[in-house]
């Protein structure tokens, strides 16, 4: 999936994350990450928002994201969200999940 | 006994916090909304998180159900996609008019369950009536799908349907309710009463679920989870109850080992109807852990 704009998901609450998805002018993924508990689980996170990615046919892009303490499937939901609202009128494709 | 559903907890669908501990509240059932709790904006972003939710997190047994779009809203038809393949335990139809849209939202399932190899019939369905035409229709609503297990009056919509306000005593859904009750019961499924929105008004919130009891409800929808204690407080049986259910179980028991016809206790006649109830009120006494049937006791 092509980011071709600003895309962002989540909130600053407890438990929740804010992703930010924009386009990179240099080619691969750059991944900012701030989290409370970023020595802990820092790698973990950075894991799963690289996964996510990969899942969506994401390339290229700039992603940042400031944990408040959010569970994997949290992170993996807004990351998915912050994609589909930077690209340009793309679905999700369900299916693949099966 | 069936399940238990005396108390079905609304969790916002795009709060993660609260999603994450729905469980441990000791709801019968926890229900992450799609629907009216989520803004338009964000309808996306509670899609993936219930989602993300359902395949990770485990609710311990919890009946989990998900309160999706309708079918007629732009949401619907991708909540379905996503919810189903999460396999929730039910996915609950808003503002259901007619028997026609739990078909739809039915057909709908069986084909997402067989894309995404689910066994059929894996996810149950409940419709939430919640207008003037749902509640003329509500006994077709409520037998259109061997899916459907529950159908639930949503109080908001149908007074403002209605062209009036909800009051404490709640007068003005009184009809409703009982048509609800009316086609469940003959659907031979579960009744569930609507929310009630006040959670500082402790003493209102107790009278209208005595009042849901009182009618034949199965349970209620709650919002916080300070509602959750006082209902099944209200919904289990208490001891008076069992004991005078003990005693007519071992009456018929007594009668049916004598061959008696007749069946008499304290002087009142005892017949199935009644039998039937003490039957119930000993089930739901085990499954609310008040009474322990002894080895060997079985009583009827």
């Amino acid at each position: 999936m092509e980011i071709v704009k600003v895309g962002m998901a989540g909130t600053m609450e407890s438990s929740d994350a804010i992703v930010t998805i924009e386009p990179n002018t240099d080619s691969g993924i750059q991944i900012y990450l701030q989290s409370s508990v970023e020595k802990q689980f820092g790698n973990q996170i950075r894991s799963v928002i690289t996964e996510t990615l990969r899942a969506l046919d994401v390339d290229h892009g700039i992603v940042r994201v400031n944990d408040k303490g959010a569970l994997d499937c949290v992170i993996r939901a807004r990351v998915q969200t912050a994609v589909l609202r930077a690209s340009d009128g793309g679905q999700f494709n369900w299916k693949e999940e099966d | 006994m069936g399940k238990l559903r005396r108390t079905m907890m609304y969790v916002p669908g795009n709060n993660p916090g609260m999603i994450k501990d729905a469980h441990i509240f000791g709801s019968d059932s926890i229900m992450f909304d799609l629907e009216d709790s989520v803004s338009v904006k964000e309808k996306d972003a509670a899609r993936f998180l219930v989602y993300n939710a359902l395949k990770t997190i485990d609710y311990e047994g919890v009946e989990t159900v998900v309160r999706v779009n309708g079918l007629d809203t732009p949401y619907g038809k991708e909540d379905f996609e996503a919810i189903v393949r999460a396999k929730p335990n039910i996915i609950r139809l808003p503002k259901t008019e007619k028997p026609e849209d739990v078909l739809e939202a039915d057909k709908l399932i069986s084909k997402i369950e067989d894309e995404a190899g689910i066994p059929s019939g894996t996810v149950k369905l409940m419709a939430a009536i919640e207008s003037a035409l749902g509640i003329i229709n509500s006994y077709e609503i409520a037998k259109a799908s061997p899916r459907l297990v529950a159908i639930a009056i949503g109080a908001e919509d149908f007074v403002t349907d209605m062209k009036t306000t909800r009051s404490l005593d709640g007068v003005e859904i009184l009809v409703a309710r009982s048509q609800v009750l009316l086609a469940a019961r003959a659907a031979g499924i579960y009744a569930l009463d609507t929310v009630f929105s006040d959670v500082n008004d402790e003493e209102g919130f107790i009278n209208e679920v005595k009042l849901a009891k009182q009618l034949g409800f199965d349970g209620k929808s709650v919002i916080n989870p300070r509602q959750i204690e006082p209902v099944h407080q209200i919904y289990t049986p208490t001891q008076n109850e069992i004991e005078k259910s003990i005693r007519v179980l071992e009456a018929i028991e007594e009668a049916e080992r004598k061959g008696s016809g007749v069946i008499s206790l304290d002087g009142k006649m005892i017949d199935g109807p009644i039998v039937d109830r003490a039957r119930r009120v000993i089930d739901l006494a085990i499954v609310t852990g008040v009474y322990v049937e002894e080895e060997g006791e079985g009583i009827a």
